[in-house]
């Protein structure tokens, strides 16, 4: 079975609490704040005033620069105000605050269940949809899509890999959509396939997911240039680098982007979005998201439009189990732990994890006894134990010669480290120095 | 036989040797390198920390800089002060501009008992890697994150973790001004500040650009960005910006008004005598803590009792 050759790790998959339970819609709350860094990026510029009267659907916050996103209201009712909020971290953070009356969309977005399926748009047209509709890569970096869809000149995509991989423990979202709205993604794959200018797409999915695989088999027979790669069960597989590893063996170079060996990644719920913003003519407002965790009550996949606030989510899932000891944004590789729950909900957020006491304790630190088990875990053959030592020293120039900009925090070295040491965390404030760095230097020039 | 073997080796090695230390000679007369007689002197008088705090790499380079410029000033030796510094404008001939020796100081206030603690960090112990995770396991994202960098940083032994407050504190006997807490503080709380006469000063102590009520919300010695004192300061040293207030010690002539009109006691004086009014306030409050600590003995006294 295909896997990718370098690293890589095998945690347990944990999806059994929400897996299979299917989509529920969380209710409208009173007030939704709505972030205006939701994307990768630049924070977009909010086109609202106080007091200003929103449908749902209408655009609210413009696109920064070339890599930005517009932001549309979720909701229907009157802008509060533009203010700064703190987010699930503690940090300040600019959005647009909305009070919510009624539920009413604008006439354009088409709300019928139907399954559309005949796209007459040509390719720039689908992509200034895309763009308009605001869509980021829901696999959790948030890249906005219409970048991807647009290589640079001389670059020619290929294939086009879907990823519906969904390596990530516990996070069962991307499995559910697929196995209620596989019809949409296919035809969203189709979509893409034509702005893209290609006729070739892999749909990755682990085999952890037979059912789901079965099902987008049957889908595919029908449509032409889509197979479906059933993969072998391995952390970070949903990383774009090893999807396009394990889909058609090749290596994208230090530095470089997926379209230097023709390939262009989407998640499977990107291209939900797409297949909604394109047939239905609907921006990107609501996605679906996990809530889970061995005490939670009703664990399951949520959809909830952005700006609600979590604790609707939490309780909408029984509430916050009594020993719960840290609540995770995002799976257990590769999501953070916040520090408080007043946040709302937004395009990043793909899961959220209750861990109980015991589960969320760190390991105690110890020696590095030279094993070795970062370096065959690292994904990106890099070399954890040394970047630790680095950055701990503040040696950022040569961690930028040993490529720690190639790092993907997903946390394979730490995870395989016996003595449960630091390794990530240190990496990650020198990855963001030499970032700092490289950029000051690009900016001298 | 032997006798002869043993003589003719050494004087084979003692000619080998005496013609290599020859040829090192010339080596030496031929290929030296002409250096300032002066560095070497200047070097002398320089504290030989290696601190880096002056700006070079280490005292050497210092010693070139001072011989090498045409004038002293902009070069100061952070550990030695303006007392070096003389010294050296002796033996160079060249006046020294007299310099303020400063000393580091960390502005922050939100010790345990003012800033609630609203999550546990069980990460790594560096300010730098809590700061790039999230605000800390107070609310306020700004201040003291008491992981101790600074200490780490500090060649001098000078700054320290107060295990009460939970805060960095600069001990001002130890500290040479040297810089290196200053850089190692990822929320850059830490200022190198005029010592002061008889080491007296007045800062805000607290570098919080949240608004009034946030800020207030998570610290209770929060500056709240009222501007109270920069309306009352007569020196115009008072500047608030981003919510917070900032004191420039080279216009503060430590009047201390801004301390008295703060309503948050976020501005801080340090080595000034107790005021009159202050004075009997204090008493008050030292015989309140007497009578409460005797309360709590008897209290103890009394549990113990029971036990037995």
């Amino acid at each position: 079975m295909k896997t990718f050759k370098i690293g890589g790790v095998h945690p347990h998959d944990n999806k059994e609490y929400s897996s299979h339970k299917s989509i529920v819609e969380v209710g409208l709350p009173s007030k939704v704040v709505i972030p205006l860094s939701q994307h990768i990026g630049a924070p977009s510029k909010p086109l609202v005033v106080k007091g200003d009267r929103v449908k749902v659907g209408e655009l609210i916050a413009e696109a920064v620069g070339f890599v930005g996103a517009n932001i549309h209201s979720p909701v229907s009712g009157v802008v509060q105000k533009v203010d700064e909020v703190k987010d699930g971290w503690g940090m300040s953070m600019p959005a647009i605050f909305i009070d919510v009356e009624g539920d009413e969309w604008l006439e354009s977005i088409d709300r019928s269940s139907s399954v559309n399926s005949i796209c007459k748009l040509d390719r720039d047209e689908i992509i200034a949809r895309v763009k308009d509709a605001g869509i980021v890569g829901l696999g959790g970096a948030c890249f906005p899509t219409h970048v991807k869809l647009m290589p640079p000149p001389g670059k020619k995509a290929e294939v086009l890999i879907v990823n519906g991989v969904e390596c990530e423990p516990y996070l069962t979202c991307d499995h559910e959509l697929m196995l209620e709205h596989g019809e949409e993604i296919m035809i969203g794959i189709q979509i893409l396939m034509k702005a893209l200018g290609i006729n070739r797409a892999i749909i990755g999915i682990e085999r952890n997911k037979a059912d789901a695989i079965e099902h987008m088999r049957k889908l595919a027979s029908r449509s032409l240039g889509v197979s479906v790669e059933e993969l072998d069960l391995r952390y970070p597989q949903g990383g774009e680098k090893q999807l396009i590893d394990a889909c058609i063996g090749r290596q994208v170079p230090s530095g470089a982007l997926p379209i230097e060996v023709g390939a262009v990644v989407d998640n499977v719920a990107t291209i939900y979005a797409v297949y909604e913003a394109v047939q239905k003519n609907k921006p990107l407002i609501s996605r679906v998201m996990t809530v889970t965790g061995k005490g939670v009550k009703n664990p399951g996949n949520y959809l909830v439009r952005f700006g609600t606030p979590l604790e609707d989510v939490i309780s909408l899932a029984g509430g916050m189990p009594e020993n719960s000891g840290k609540v995770i944004c995002g799976g257990p590789m590769m999501g953070r732990a916040m520090s408080s729950l007043d946040m709302p909900c937004n395009k990043r957020m793909s899961g959220i994890l209750i861990l109980d006491k015991s589960e969320s304790r760190r390991g105690e630190v110890m020696n590095c006894i030279r094993c070795g088990k970062c370096v065959s875990a690292c994904p990106m053959g890099l070399e954890p134990y040394l970047l630790q030592k680095l950055s701990e020293l503040g040696r950022y120039e040569d961690m930028e010669l040993h490529n720690v900009m190639d790092c993907i925090d997903c946390g394979c070295c730490q995870y395989s480290c016996p003595s449960n040491r630091p390794l990530l965390d240190y990496i990650r404030v020198g990855k963001a120095t030499v970032g700092g760095m490289i950029r000051a230097r690009q900016a001298k020039k | 036989m032997e006798l002869n073997l043993i003589v003719i080796s050494l004087i084979a090695l003692g000619v080998t040797g005496l013609l290599a230390a020859l040829v090192l000679y010339l080596f030496a007369r031929k290929f030296r390198v002409e250096e300032d007689p002066r560095i070497d002197v200047v070097q002398e008088l320089l504290p030989g920390a290696n601190c880096g705090g002056c700006g070079f790499a280490g005292c050497r380079a210092l010693a070139e800089a001072c011989c090498k410029s045409e004038s002293l000033d902009g070069l100061l030796c952070p550990v030695g002060g303006s007392e070096v510094m003389d010294k050296i404008g002796e033996v160079l001939g060249m006046s020294v501009e007299k310099s303020d020796p400063l000393v580091a100081v960390v502005r922050c206030n939100g010790s345990c008992d003012v800033r609630e603690k609203r999550s546990e960090y069980d990460g790594v112990k560096s300010c730098k890697i809590l700061n790039s995770l999230y605000v800390g396991e107070t609310g306020c994202g700004f201040g003291c994150l008491g992981c101790g960098d600074c200490v780490s940083s500090c060649q001098f032994d000078a700054i320290h973790i107060n295990s009460l407050t939970g805060l960095a504190e600069v001990d001002e006997e130890k500290c040479v001004a040297c810089g290196s807490c200053v850089k190692s503080c990822p929320r850059h709380i830490i200022e190198l500040r005029k010592k002061g006469p008889k080491s007296r000063r007045v800062w805000v102590d607290c570098v919080n650009r949240d608004k009034g009520a946030v800020a207030r919300k998570n610290c209770k010695n929060a500056c709240i960005g009222c501007g109270k004192c920069q309306k009352e300061c007569p020196f115009e040293a008072i500047t608030v910006e981003n919510n917070v207030a900032y004191i420039d010690w080279r216009k503060c002539r430590l009047c201390r008004k801004c301390v008295a009109v703060c309503p948050t006691g976020a501005i801080h004086e340090l080595n000034f005598p107790v005021r009159a009014q202050v004075k009997e306030e204090v008493k008050e409050e030292v015989k309140v803590e007497v009578k409460a600590e005797v309360k709590v003995e008897n209290e103890v006294k009394s549990s113990d009792d029971i036990k037995q």
